[in-house]
């Protein structure tokens, strides 16, 4: 898998989105929440039928996501995503979409 | 192997880089006495708006300037759902009117030379535009030339691919709604990799949806030059069999290599099949624009490989590709593109600012495909990069085999939403 030079800079990233440095999220994170606005759209603000995400509480995305990652929630294509995420990504984006509005 | 060695290095000096800059990002801004970076984008499609707009947001300290030749973005996602009358072309067509805003130069023009090491790209117009780093997300170049007799054919007006969304997707539903009820429908497949692994399947549902309701009579033909269908099969077989049983003939292993436009013909090695309407889609390969850079590298020059923590050329500095003109496991979606561009877009802005990219992003592809006028399925899956085996399709992700009304509503919202992302 990995080797150590690449799990070291791995754990700086890693470290860098748990120490909530600025209250900014990390590029990792935010680069990830990026890519959920495609379908969610620009900036978490749904311009369609699929739910916006802007502004809703971490507790709440958190429970969402862990829900689908073991099927206890009903959907439809978040059922397939949810289980690529890790757990400390999860908290991490549901800080970040807290904070948008 | 996803990495060379000078960006292994790189990326293992990641930790140490983001402790010394992580909390001030002003203190390491560009090196460069020159003022404010400069990164020109050359296309404004999936990836190259996207990439545009992400490096504005994340970098407002970066000068960026767009090169497109097109007025308006057409969508070639629901442009089969256009084939079908189930939209119209106003439908998918949007405006770049907002990109402007982002604090984005636009620059209507078409990219005809590239000069690596002296860091210029020419146009067409005649302008010399400078960049620190390049980014090329042109698309696919469509190898019509690969299919004898094609371009006669073509020009004549006898046989469109419609695979850039466009003045031929107009052309090809103007000639299906001519084409007389019990008329042959000829459509072919190219041999992956190609744009849209999906797409030819999901244009045979929505072709035979259109015929259900208006030629019951007609016939589609559909020539797949992979040994079978190359992307959500349990799904368009379910869709076949339930909504149009006998009206498509699928045959696979059948790669046409010439069309007849006045015959109306389009030869494989094993049939030779006539046609009322002619849809045959060659070969593809990267953008032209990426042979002007010299980063279509890959083995048969027909694609680009990359570094993909940072859509960087593996071959070329400071050029990065996105999108369909990439080699990778990834298929080959608007929504993977526009993906390719957020990841490309935060490592150009941490370059700049001499600071580390993430190594590992995670990326994911939602592709929804039509199967009717009213049903649609999907495929999910995250990428994670791991630096030795490149992007890992993780755990849980997979596709739909049957299609469903919700998911057709949810595609249109993800058409309006990614749309709304990548211009608005
Ligand atoms: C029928 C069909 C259905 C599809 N359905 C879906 C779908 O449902 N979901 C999905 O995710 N994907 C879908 N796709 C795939 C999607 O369209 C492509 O993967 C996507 O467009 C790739 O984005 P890109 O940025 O690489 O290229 P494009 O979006 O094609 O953008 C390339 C741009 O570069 C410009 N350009 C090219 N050369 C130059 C130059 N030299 N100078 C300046 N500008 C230049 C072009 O004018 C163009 O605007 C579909 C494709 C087809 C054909």
């Amino acid at each position: 898998m990995y080797n150590k030079k690449t799990t070291l800079a791995l754990a700086g990233f890693v470290g860098l989105a748990l120490s909530g440095i600025a209250g900014a999220a990390d590029m990792h994170t935010q680069v990830i929440a990026a890519t959920c606005m495609s379908c969610h759209g620009p900036g978490g603000n749904s311009v369609g039928a699929a739910p916006g995400i802007a502004g809703i509480s971490q507790d709440r995305f958190v429970k969402a996501m862990q829900d689908y990652k073991t099927g206890k929630r009903p959907g439809t294509v978040m059922l397939k995503l949810a289980g690529g995420y890790t757990d400390a990504e999860i908290e991490a984006m549901g800080a970040y979409f807290a904070t948008l509005k | 192997m996803t990495l060379n060695r000078r960006d292994f290095l790189k990326v293992s000096g990641a930790g140490a880089a983001i402790t010394l800059t992580g909390c001030s990002s002003q203190s390491s801004s560009k090196p460069a006495a020159k003022g404010k970076p400069h990164v020109v984008v050359v296309g404004a499609g999936f990836g190259g708006a996207t990439c545009a707009k992400y490096i504005r947001h994340w970098g407002p300290n970066i000068d960026v300037t767009l090169i497109e030749p097109n007025d308006k973005f057409v969508s070639c996602p629901l442009s089969n759902w256009v084939l079908a009358g189930i939209k119209d072309m106003n439908f998918i067509t949007r405006g770049y009117d907002n990109l402007p805003k982002h604090g984005i130069k636009m620059v209507k023009d078409y990219v005809t030379g590239i000069d690596t090491d002296k860091r210029v790209v020419k146009t067409k117009g005649g302008a010399s535009i400078s960049y620190d780093r390049l980014v090329l997300a042109p698309g696919v170049e469509i190898l019509t030339n690969t299919v004898k007799g094609y371009d006669a054919a073509e020009a004549a007006g006898k046989v469109v691919h419609a695979w850039k969304a466009g003045p031929q997707t107009v052309q090809l539903r103007k000639q299906l709604e001519a084409m007389p009820d019990g008329g042959v429908f000829v459509m072919s497949v190219p041999t992956a990799p190609y744009r849209c692994p999906p797409g030819p399947y999901e244009r045979a549902c929505l072709v035979a949806q259109y015929f259900k309701l208006a030629k019951p009579k007609s016939k589609i033909i559909l020539l797949d030059g992979n040994a079978d269908i190359a992307s959500k099969k349990a799904l368009f077989t379910w869709a076949w069999n339930t909504f149009y049983p006998g009206m498509i003939d699928y045959r696979p292993n059948n790669a046409p290599f010439a069309v007849d436009g006045n015959a109306m013909t389009v030869s494989t090695e094993f049939d030779q099949v006539k046609g009322d309407v002619l849809n045959v889609v060659p070969k593809q390969r990267a953008g032209e624009v990426c042979e002007l850079a010299g980063v279509r590298n890959d083995s048969n020059k027909a694609w680009c490989t990359v570094n993909f923590a940072t859509f960087e050329s593996t071959t070329v500095p400071n050029v990065h590709i996105l999108g369909d003109s990439v080699l990778s496991n990834l298929p080959k979606s608007g929504h993977m593109a526009t993906n390719h561009a957020k990841v490309a877009a935060a490592a150009i802005v941490e370059l700049l600012a001499g600071r580390q990219p993430d190594p590992m992003p995670v990326v994911a592809n939602t592709c929804y495909s039509a199967t009717s006028d009213s049903t649609a399925g999907f495929v999910g899956d995250v990428f994670r990069l791991d630096p030795e085996k490149g992007y890992v399709k993780q755990a849980g992700g997979g596709a739909t085999s049957q299609g469903a009304e919700i998911n057709f509503t949810y595609a249109e919202s993800w058409a309006e939403n990614i749309w709304a992302d990548m211009l608005s």
